[in-house]
């Protein structure tokens, strides 16, 4: 499925985010969102999902004005991967995952076998059946995430909007989750996720957009939007692209200071 | 035997745990009726209220202490309690908060206001029930309104702000009229409303207010599942496909709805919406579906437990909000003490 998002601005009431965003990301696409800190990934994404109101633009999925359709209709589309976070009450991490049931169920329906075994798929898919039965609150936050993107999985829509889906994993969760995004694209999904990390985006990304300050200041391929001027540019530090003898490539920051007119960093500017 | 038959027998038996427990619950619930049903000031015992029940002692005083006192009494305490526990258990999932009572939106403020107001103007019973009634609704009323006008912020921080303001006014209006009222004849009457009793309640009583309580329960147990998915909050709730605002309007409205209904009767009765739904967290997990019907359960229990003590330990009616402070405050107190972990 499509997602578009046409000349888009984002933001909160009284608080430009972003404008001018067009991306659009089909059927098989990776699309990597990256940016600094606080350059408008979430509120995009929120925006994305009709969380919050776009402040100009439009989103459509699959053409239609995300605006026409309903929490469900979207939900059926579109799952989500917020940011791991910590729930009030201690569902099992299985009931969790079979939240992402909702959207196909009836007003007043509950989950049967079939949700049940969605769910099931799901965690074992990511290789965590075993917590099943564990409290969600009690887990760690990698394993949290990775719950949420078996919930994501369940919910079985064409679309997945996934908000630093690798945060907080270890490095080799970090590869099974990106494999299992290649693995989905490549079953004809359409994947947007945001990262910090642009040596995913190489690896598995069909698609990025580079985001600054509410504006994406490039798009296209990796390897052509992903350049050491403009992750340089972006990120506010030195950072070398390097291609590997097995023909993948990968970034590499420089940990010496750039021309310090170029950065602005807030953490720097307190005493 | 693999992970996924594991994960399979696993969450069948959680199924079965939560079953088992109402199961159990509603055992013990009959048992101890039946029990209360006997106890008190004119001991019966079991023979003598099995022939009343089925008629064939129909004159003297154990028909009327059984039918007339004791029936009535019972069914109001299991239907006060579970309806106050219910509308707890739903309040805390939907603000997603395991220290919110009924009371948060100024339910019981309200209908304290409205209950002395027809204490105060010497109005029959079944008017200052409705006062009361009333009250409660109205006070829940006007917090939408006003959380509905601010519109900038936190919406649950609004609405639960508002609940305090109108609450403490409420408060302010009842503690007016307890200043104006006569000290020998409406004072006492009002304080002992204002601290819950269910002595002297009659069949009549609960003719209204068991309907409203069923009515409001109804639309809680169809969309148990979704209430569930409220708890993870709006945002994400909205990302599964719920309508989170309308359908919290749809439980706040139900939940006020079944504390209104009681509270007219029993008058406001503290703690129980509070510290029940905890319970029954602990013992069938935190899914709305099961929480449902074992806090209700456990609320009626809870109540008649407390209501047979209030009429038996002393030869004047103890309040029942003492009774269940007494019990409730220091059982919370020690929740808190076990931290976060125990609100699971």
């Amino acid at each position: 499925m499509t997602v578009e998002t046409r000349d888009l601005a984002i933001g909160y009431p009284g608080r430009e985010v972003g404008s001018g965003i067009t991306l659009a990301a089909g059927p098989g696409a990776v699309l990597f969102l990256l940016g600094p800190n606080g350059s408008g990934k979430t509120t995009l994404f929120r925006t994305q999902l009709g969380l919050i109101p776009a402040r100009g633009g439009q989103v459509l999925l699959e053409g239609r004005p995300l605006d026409r359709l309903s929490r469900a209709e979207v939900a059926q589309r579109v799952a989500y991967v917020p940011q791991a976070h910590a729930p009030p009450f201690a569902w099992s991490a299985f009931e969790v995952v079979l939240m992402g049931r909702t959207a196909r169920l009836g007003l007043f329906s509950q989950p049967g076998e079939a949700d049940r075994e969605a769910a099931r798929a799901a965690l074992e898919r990511l290789r965590i059946g075993d917590l099943a039965e564990a409290d969600y609150t009690r887990l760690s936050g990698g394993q949290r995430q990775l719950v949420l993107v078996a919930r994501a999985l369940a919910q079985e829509t064409p679309a997945l909007i996934m908000d630093e889906p690798t945060a907080s994993l270890d490095f080799g969760n970090q590869a099974l989750v990106l494999r299992e995004i290649a693995g989905l694209a490549a079953d004809g999904l359409t994947v947007i996720l945001s990262t910090h990390d642009p040596d995913h985006a190489f690896a598995v990304g069909t698609d990025v957009a580079l985001l600054h300050e509410g504006r994406v200041k490039a798009t296209g391929p990796p390897a052509a939007a992903l350049t050491e001027e403009a992750l340089s540019a972006v990120y506010g530090v030195d950072v070398r692209v390097e291609r590997l003898a097995d023909g993948r490539t990968v970034c590499v920051p420089s940990l010496s200071r750039q021309g310090e007119s170029q950065r602005t960093d807030p953490a720097s500017d307190r005493s | 035997m693999d992970k996924g038959a594991r994960a399979l027998i696993a969450a069948r038996k959680h199924g079965q745990a939560g079953a088992g427990t109402a199961l159990w619950l509603a055992g013990a619930l009959v048992l101890g009726s039946v029990a209360a049903l006997l106890i008190g000031p004119y001991p019966l015992g079991l023979v003598e209220a099995l022939s009343v029940l089925t008629g064939r002692d129909t004159a003297g005083q154990a028909e009327t202490v059984l039918l007339a006192i004791r029936l009535p009494r019972v069914a109001a305490s299991l239907l006060v309690g579970a309806a106050l526990a219910a509308a707890g258990a739903c309040y805390q999932t939907i603000f997603r908060n395991p220290l919110v009572s009924p009371d948060i939106l100024g339910v019981s403020a309200g209908a304290g206001l409205g209950a002395v107001l027809g204490i105060f103007l010497s109005l029959p019973v079944a008017a200052i029930q409705l006062l009361g009634f009333a009250g409660g609704l109205g006070a829940v009323a006007l917090v939408g309104f006003v959380a509905a006008a601010v519109k900038t912020g936190d919406r649950t921080l609004v609405l639960v702000l508002a609940g305090v303001v109108v609450g403490a006014l409420a408060g302010a209006a009842t503690s007016l009229l307890k200043v104006l009222a006569d000290p020998y004849d409406q004072l006492p009457a009002i304080t002992f409303w204002l601290l819950g009793s269910l002595a002297g309640v009659k069949a009549a009583d609960l003719m209204p207010a068991a309907p409203v309580v069923a009515a409001g329960l109804v639309p809680l147990v169809l969309l148990r599942w979704r209430i569930n998915v409220l708890a993870l909050g709006d945002e994400e709730a909205r990302a599964l496909g719920v309508e989170a605002g309308r359908l919290r309007l749809t439980v706040i409205l139900c939940a006020t709805l079944i504390t209104a209904s009681v509270v007219a009767v029993a008058g406001v009765v503290g703690w129980v919406g509070l510290v029940i739904p905890h319970i029954a967290r602990m013992l069938v997990g935190p899914g709305f579906g099961r929480l449902l019907p074992a806090a209700a359960l456990l609320g009626a229990g809870y109540m008649l437990a407390v209501d047979t003590l209030a009429r038996t330990i002393s030869a004047a009616e103890v309040p029942l909000g003492i009774l269940t402070a007494v019990v409730g405050a220091p059982f919370f107190l020690w929740l808190l003490a076990r931290g976060r972990r125990a609100w699971a």
